[in-house]
């Protein structure tokens, strides 16, 4: 007797990667760009989120659980695969192959990511208030810096190309022309996304970060 | 006549292989130029004088073919690196030394020859045909509007020939993925009046594990399919209705 629990559970990864993961990263994403108002803005955008009532829970259900599950389940999708993009150099493959690597490099990024952050709020070594400062200090690092650029590049276009996969996998864009559409939308929110992130990044060196006023 | 050393030859490189479980090795073969021949041809020049390169005599390769005008699928074979049927590889279209090698997605039987009947069995799994059986005479089935004819006509094209199967990077001994093919042969039958009647059959099958499921969207299929049948758009078409029908069993049961 087959069943039907692949078939649930690739469905269930292709949504949560948009819903609730993917909304997470346009979330973190304008929290991130606050900081091109300085310190303070930042302050207040953290504290303004761990001020929602049952943070926790949010945090369980809408971040931690989701990308848990979207990371666990897309690591075996990916090790399912057998790249094959030197004998069939076409576009789409090569999205294919770089949605595989990307995930596995937004996975190890996130890993770090959270434990620099999220981690070391929980058992009380930095306070949310300090959090801007650590970003600032791992960002003055080029070393860190360029660790960053690669992990948050690869999230953005796991993210912008997962969202194409995820309207040909809902059946929403099914025709070759509304496949190319969603492509250039997909590709055009890279570029943009990515830029906002990029310059968030930048804010958290430029001096007038820490300037009073 | 032109001596030996004047003579125009092709060079081909064939993997071969001798049963399903020996080991694989390339021998190399040196035959005569005719005008107008194709890699069955060439294959047939080796099968009545086999020699390779080194003017050895070897076993003759052993090959597939029936119809030779790309409507069967029997003869695909990897030609220079990609899947395709050796009817229709033309020699003079073909970059030298050819490269012959048989698609390692499928059980080698020897040489080029590979078992394609898992696909058949994905046939089955997926129940395309469209059963007109009764007790009694039925009458005449529904008429099909003309327009959905031209599209369904394109889906009917398939040969399984396997090509899809050897260029998709997921169709692999690690997933049960059934492959593309199977997936649009489902999206012909629905489409069929008839075939219609039964299309949560085909629908349920392809929800099962190994199914739809299994695609991710490489689109290596459609680049490849030699008879240019729209393999994606019947994929998301069916992503469509296979998801319909996961939200109809969640929400209407």
């Amino acid at each position: 007797m087959s069943s039907t629990r692949s078939f649930v559970s690739r469905k269930i990864h292709s949504l949560l990667g948009v819903i609730p993961v993917g909304l997470f990263l346009l979330e973190h994403m304008i929290t991130n760009y606050s900081a091109t108002k300085g310190l303070e803005e930042f302050q207040k955008s953290v504290a303004f989120l761990n001020n929602l009532p049952f943070v926790l829970a949010l945090e369980i259900f809408f971040i931690w659980l989701p990308i848990l599950y979207h990371g666990i389940y897309g690591v075996y999708i990916a090790v399912q695969s057998k790249n094959n993009t030197t004998s069939y150099s076409y576009y789409r493959n090569f999205m294919f192959v770089l949605q595989r690597i990307s995930g596995v490099v937004t996975l190890l990024f996130l890993g770090w990511h959270f434990y620099e952050t999220r981690l070391q709020v929980a058992l009380g070594n930095v306070t949310h208030e300090q959090l801007g400062l650590l970003m600032r200090d791992v960002f003055l690092n080029p070393v860190t810096y360029s660790l960053y650029m690669i992990g948050v590049i690869s999230a953005v276009f796991h993210f912008c190309n997962g969202l194409w996969s995820f309207m040909v996998s809902w059946g929403i864009a099914v025709g070759p022309n509304a496949q190319r559409k969603v492509a250039y939308v997909s590709f055009a929110l890279f570029l943009i996304i990515s830029v906002i992130f990029i310059l968030a990044m930048n804010a958290f060196t430029a001096d007038s970060f820490i300037a009073k006023g | 006549m032109t001596t030996a050393s004047t003579q125009k030859t092709i060079k081909l490189i064939v993997q071969r292989q001798e049963g399903p479980d020996a080991s694989s090795f390339n021998e190399e073969f040196e035959i005569p130029y005719r005008p107008n021949m194709n890699v069955i041809s060439a294959l047939m020049e080796i099968q009545r004088n086999p020699v390779n390169a080194k003017g050895n005599k070897t076993t003759p390769v052993c090959w597939e073919s029936n119809c030779l005008e790309e409507v069967c699928g029997a003869c695909s074979m990897v030609i220079n690196g990609k899947p395709r049927q050796a009817c229709t590889a033309l020699i003079d279209k073909l970059e030298q030394p050819i490269r012959i090698a048989p698609m390692r997605t499928f059980p080698v039987v020897r040489d080029v020859v590979v078992d394609r009947s898992q696909m058949f069995e994905s046939l089955k799994k997926v129940k395309a045909w469209i059963p007109i059986d009764g007790t009694y005479d039925l009458g005449p089935g529904p008429r099909m509007p003309e327009v959905k004819r031209q599209w369904a006509y394109d889906l009917s094209r398939c040969m399984t020939c396997g090509v899809c199967m050897e260029a998709c990077p997921n169709v692999n001994p690690t997933s049960d993925f059934i492959g593309p093919f199977a997936i649009s042969q489902v999206r012909l039958f629905n489409a069929h009046p008839t075939g219609e009647m039964n299309k949560h059959e085909r629908i349920d099958a392809l929800m099962e594990d190994g199914g739809i499921a299994g695609c991710g969207n490489s689109q290596n299929c459609v680049r490849s399919c030699p008879k240019e049948i729209p393999l994606t758009t019947s994929i998301a078409e069916m992503n469509k209705e296979t998801s319909m029908s996961l939200f109809k069993k969640w929400f209407t049961n």
